[in-house]
């Protein structure tokens, strides 16, 4: 007989489990730099008190117009106000009209995208008519509309109204994601088993379908923070923004600053830097985030 | 800026002036060219009897004559344009007009008194479905004759001191009998004037391109072959044109930073001229919302600015300039700098002032002012203006909100009384009280009173000073009208704009004057090379 | 697929009235009107008579249902109405412009198209090397700039360093060819990058997931070389979203022509657009939605059909 071998020892190597912030992190660096900006913005929006050398709302008649210099970073504008001052409190009023708006827009067509998705039939096809209709309209109009409409409507330093007016355009474009995604996890055989368990609407939206779609949800809503930021410049550019004295960045390119550009250059170079760096790094993020969520580029 | 420096500045550019146009003058005019020039706006049509716009006057003027029009270089006097001389009836009652020979319209028919008649019938009785803007100004009007093809006689119910400057308004275009009588709104959609240019063609939202009438009733002139005015509506790229040349002026006005930014980049090859604009920045309080019904809160508010301080802060990054009360700082019926500081809110012991402010407020009993501020949402220079007002505000503890919807919703505020505090502008094309008090009299006998507030006080005062032919006698009762308006504080002036107009150097014959409404007829402007 | 063509053209009739219904109220809504503005804006003194003479004049004294059917029943007959500022004719308001933003806009697909294609191509083969991270930056630096605000920069660049501004007025490609790109390659930069970006990422994005599929990965199994998989069984099938991607983003690039054409001083519609909503010009504003709206339904209706024509699971939806 022979002698009982022992089978060799096999040891797996169980993949450490890492937090998935850390897996995000490692597997994806060009998100994270994004991600980082993003964490440098709200430390600057929240702290703008303690970080911005200046009040960025009182004029100061003897510096105007100055060139960046050892007291003023980003040199100051037209008021003599400083421009470095200005674009940290501006990061405040673009990450809370970002996120409002995004807020705001992704939720409304999230649940209108599902709504329609999960009901189908004729709800769908009327749903989906007023989102067509929101769709072909030019986004400059809707917005002038809106804001000329609903009048101003300022809630502790934030224009209401400027929000709803960015966050309307994004509805349908969410509502139309969402939709699709949601009518895939419609098809599948177990939403059909749960309504024939007899479990009602509500609870199969929630708990089946709704976190299905949470994932295309978050890109977009990522992705939409960033357009409102743009959105936001361009409407304060056309002068139905934010209104003076806020600070805002797309104000600051505005105004005044069309007035004396080719004096001062950096009146206008910093804001749009700013403006860029910002959508950048949320877009950046969210991309990353698709990547990191999208199965199949895991290969 | 001390009020003495701007008042002998003002005169110093006047001299300057004097000296500058005779020198040009020596230089003998050359024909030919043609001068192109932006404007930052576009007319919505063609008739001036219903324009109120500087983008009218500067396309459209050059096509048309009126009867009287100021003397370029020696603003305010006048001289005739189609008139060859007229006459004033000793009681005032009648004013007639002998029109110059062998005038025509460009369509080569000959312009006679029944044409005159016929166009200032149209502006004092507009015939259904036309707007006649300056209708008010002339309700003194009795009746026109003309008792032959060369005379135009204007009966008058009253005497009116300022009727005869009326004459000189550049809206008041001589349009054909012929052509109104077969359609009274012809001017609305076509061109057909007795103007030294005729009308080529109108690029909507792009250019306007008028040529030379060959046979113009001036001999000689007009001196260009043509021009073309460029609509541009974006500050920063019209002023990028006039620096590259692309446009040789503007002729509304630049900021005082475009002109610094122009000097550094053409030097000697544009001259600058400047001159007291009349234009002003006023304070409207809405007397019909607490607690601006209350006068000594409104004189507060005025106290609370200090105008000589700002005026010269503001100089330097807005197009305002000086300090005025209801009429233009230089102007001869307008407050000597003695008798303006005098006035409340005019003095320049801002400490006092500020402490009476809060002394009135408190006995007013309004603790912790906070209101709206409704301005233009237009950069230039309504922002800076509106910015300043507010930090002056917050000096008295009180807490403004600057509001600053966009256009259509400001006058929609401002006409229906959804305010309580608002800017204005006051503007007009001639240094003419009649004209410039409309701001400050009754609502109930002036359109433009968005205070919506009465005061017979006033109202008995412009009467006395509309009749008042007398220069002395009409001075004191405009002071004594600025005094109780200034104390009642219903509308306050705030600051005076400064108009500056930068020209390539080639262009010669041009004249500066206090209204960018005037002196656009391009006649006597030549080009050098 | 007849069915399918048919019961989308249906489809577009209730949005397109849905869009009329909505620009028309909405318009109304806005407080204020064009005769105030017009008259009062300057400073005139108008009574209040005058002011309603104009109006009726205008047709705003009717009521809205009457003013809504007499602008509905006059687009049947072509009349598209007249201008409230100008008096002139919508459609000559409208024709003299719409030529020069069209143009940037063709301009800058061409640059997008030109531009992206191959760059998109190149990210998707060097995937998550040095190359691929360069272009995935420059295109999400693409969506990040504001259009104007290089617009501005570029405005900049050429007066501080040559002097010199692009020219001001408007020549048609065959008056003057070399005035007219030289006016409007600057704009179509402007604009262009941004609708770069999107379809160099569309293309890459497309071509990954393409190369991905079985039968490309059979191909690459039989050994066919690489760049001729590329070439011909790739990007045909990832051809058709980038398409769609570009043919939508026109759309939409119309409707970002509005702040750009601000900075540029260009007479097109985008400049039109703020001018007119600002003046409460309805009859403008009104023509010029439906046909920004009618653009962009016919080019998802096409783009539909496309879909439909390729892909039989759709017509059964």
């Amino acid at each position: 007989m022979t002698a009982v071998t022992h089978s060799p020892q096999i040891t797996y190597k169980v993949p450490k489990r890492r937090h998935p912030i850390m897996q995000f992190m490692v597997t994806q660096p060009t998100g994270t730099a994004g991600l980082i900006f993003i964490c440098i913005l709200f430390i600057a929006g929240f702290l703008a008190d303690f970080v911005a050398p200046y009040d960025p709302l009182s004029p100061d008649y003897g510096a105007m117009l100055e060139a960046p210099s050892w007291q003023h970073w980003m040199g100051t504008d037209a008021f003599g106000r400083d421009v470095f001052s200005r674009i940290i409190y501006g990061a405040r009023t673009a990450l809370a009209v970002g996120f409002l708006s995004s807020a705001i827009g992704s939720g409304i067509g999230a649940v209108i995208g599902v709504v329609s998705a999960y009901f189908g039939g004729r709800i769908d096809m009327v749903i989906q008519r007023f989102m067509d209709i929101l769709l072909s309209f030019p986004i400059i109009v809707l917005a002038l509309s809106v804001v000329a409409v609903l009048g101003k409507f300022p809630v502790g330093g934030l224009d209401l109204n400027l929000i709803i007016a960015i966050a309307i355009p994004m509805i349908p474009k969410v509502a139309r994601v969402v939709r699709s995604s949601a009518l895939a996890i419609r098809e599948l055989p177990y939403i059909d088993a749960a309504r024939a368990a007899g479990y009602g609407h509500r609870r199969i939206i929630f708990r089946h379908i709704t976190p299905n779609v949470v994932a295309p949800f978050l890109i977009m809503f990522t992705a939409f923070i960033a357009q409102a930021i743009l959105l936001e410049a361009s409407l304060s550019f056309l002068g139905l923004g934010v209104t003076e004295p806020t600070a805002a960045w797309g104000l600051m390119l505005s105004g005044t600053s069309q007035e004396f550009y080719s004096q001062a250059p950096w009146m206008i170079i910093f804001p749009g830097v700013a403006i860029s760096l910002a959508v950048f790094a949320f877009n950046l993020f969210g991309d990353s985030l698709r990547d990191y969520l999208d199965p199949r580029f895991k290969v | 800026m001390r009020a003495s420096t701007v008042l002998s500045s003002i005169g110093a550019t006047a001299l300057a002036f004097a000296g500058l146009s005779s020198a040009a003058d020596a230089q003998q005019p050359k024909r030919g060219g043609v001068l192109k020039f932006a404007v930052s706006a576009e007319p919505p049509n063609y008739d001036c009897h219903a324009n109120t716009s500087f983008a009218f006057i500067h396309p459209v003027r050059p096509h048309y004559n009126t009867l009287l029009k100021f003397d370029e270089p020696n603003y305010p006097k006048i001289k005739g344009d189609l008139a060859q001389s007229w006459q004033q009836s000793k009681d005032g009652l009648s004013i007639t007009f002998k029109l110059k020979p062998n005038i025509k319209f460009h369509d080569g028919t000959a312009l006679t008194s029944a044409d005159v008649k016929a166009s200032y019938d149209r502006i004092i009785n507009p015939p259904k479905g036309v707007v006649s803007i300056r209708k008010a100004a002339y309700d003194d009007i009795a009746s026109i004759e003309t008792p032959d093809a060369q005379t135009v006689v204007f009966k008058l119910k009253a005497p009116n001191a300022s009727m005869i400057t009326n004459f000189a308004s550049p809206w008041d275009c001589i349009y054909s009998a012929a052509k109104l009588k077969q359609d009274p709104n012809f001017p609305q959609k076509n061109i057909m004037g007795t103007g030294p240019f005729k009308f080529v063609e109108h690029a909507a939202g792009s250019h306007w391109v008028g040529e030379r009438f060959a046979d113009y009733f001036e001999k000689d002139r007009p001196y260009l072959d043509g021009y073309r005015a460029i609509f541009i509506t974006n500050t920063a790229a019209r002023v990028n044109a006039l620096q590259a040349g692309e446009v040789l002026s503007e002729f509304r006005g630049h900021s005082p930073s475009d002109r610094e930014k122009l000097k550094s980049a053409l030097g000697d090859k544009i001259v600058v001229h400047e001159m007291p604009w009349l234009c002003s920045l006023v304070v409207t309080f809405n007397t019909e919302k607490k607690p601006f019904d209350d006068a000594r809160v409104r004189r507060a508010l005025s106290l609370a600015i200090d105008r000589w301080q700002g005026a010269a802060a503001l100089s330097k990054i807005a197009l305002v300039r000086d300090v005025g009360g209801v009429l233009r700082p230089g102007y001869e019926l307008a407050a000597s700098q003695a008798d303006l500081l005098k006035f409340p809110g005019f003095g320049k012991d801002i400490t006092a002032a500020r402490a009476e402010a809060r002394k009135l407020l408190d006995q007013a009993g309004v603790k912790g002012l906070k209101f709206k501020f409704l301005n233009r949402n237009i950069p230039m220079p309504y922002t800076p203006v509106g910015v300043f007002l507010i930090d002056q505000w917050r000096q008295i503890g009180v807490q403004v909100e600057h509001d600053q919807p966009e256009t259509r919703a400001y006058q929609t505020s401002l006409l229906n009384g959804n305010f309580e505090v608002g800017l204005d502008f006051n503007c007009d094309h001639v240094d003419d009280p009649n004209l410039q008090l409309l701001k400050y009299i009754s609502a109930k006998k002036s359109t433009i009173n968005y205070g919506r507030y009465n005061d017979d006080k006033l109202d008995d005062l412009y009467e006395k000073q509309t009749r008042e032919l007398d220069p002395k006698k009409r001075y004191a009762l405009l002071r004594e009208f600025e005094q109780h308006a200034l104390t009642q504080a219903y509308t306050i002036p705030t600051v005076w704009w400064h108009r500056i107009i930068v020209n390539w150097k080639q262009i010669q014959g041009w004249h500066m004057s206090p209204s960018h409404y005037l002196n656009q007829d391009l006649q006597d402007v030549w080009l050098a090379q | 697929m007849l069915r399918y063509t048919i019961h989308r053209l249906l489809m577009m009739i209730p949005t397109l009235l849905g869009v009329a219904i909505l620009v028309f109220v909405l318009l109304r809504l806005m407080p204020g009107d064009i005769v105030e503005l017009r008259f009062l804006a300057e400073g005139g003194r108008v009574s209040p008579e005058a002011l309603a003479v104009e109006r009726i004049r205008l047709g705003l004294d009717k009521p809205m249902w009457r003013q809504f059917f007499d602008w509905i029943t006059g687009i049947f007959v072509g009349d598209f109405g007249i201008s409230m500022w100008t008096g002139r004719p919508v459609i000559s308001e409208i024709g003299s412009r719409l030529q020069l933003s069209m143009q940037v806009a063709i301009m800058a697909t061409l640059l997008a198209i030109t531009i992206s294609i191959p760059l998109g191509t190149i990210a998707a083969l060097y995937k998550n090397t040095w190359i691929d991270h360069v272009i995935r930056v420059f295109a999400i630096a693409g969506l990040a700039v504001p259009s104007f605000w290089l617009g501005m920069l570029i405005i900049l660049g050429l007066l501080l360093g040559f002097g010199w501004i692009p020219p001001l007025t408007f020549k048609p490609i065959y008056e003057d060819p070399w005035y007219n790109l030289s006016q409007l390659i600057w704009p179509a930069i402007a604009v262009g990058y941004r609708y770069s970006a999107v379809a160099t990422r569309m293309t890459r994005s497309t071509l990954l997931e393409v190369m991905q599929e079985d039968y490309i990965r059979t191909a690459r199994a039989k050994g066919v070389f690489e760049r001729l998989v590329v070439a011909r069984h790739a990007m045909r099938n990832a051809l058709l979203p980038v398409v769609t991607v570009v043919g939508l983003e026109f759309a939409f690039l119309i409707g970002g022509l509005v702040v750009t054409e601000q900075v540029f001083n260009l007479n097109g519609i985008g400049k039109l657009f703020v001018e007119t909503v600002s003046r409460a010009d309805y009859t403008m504003v009104q023509a010029l939605v439906m046909l920004v709206a009618t653009f962009f339904i016919v080019v998802n209706f096409v783009v539909d059909l496309l879909y439909a024509a390729l892909d039989p699971r759709i017509r059964y939806r």
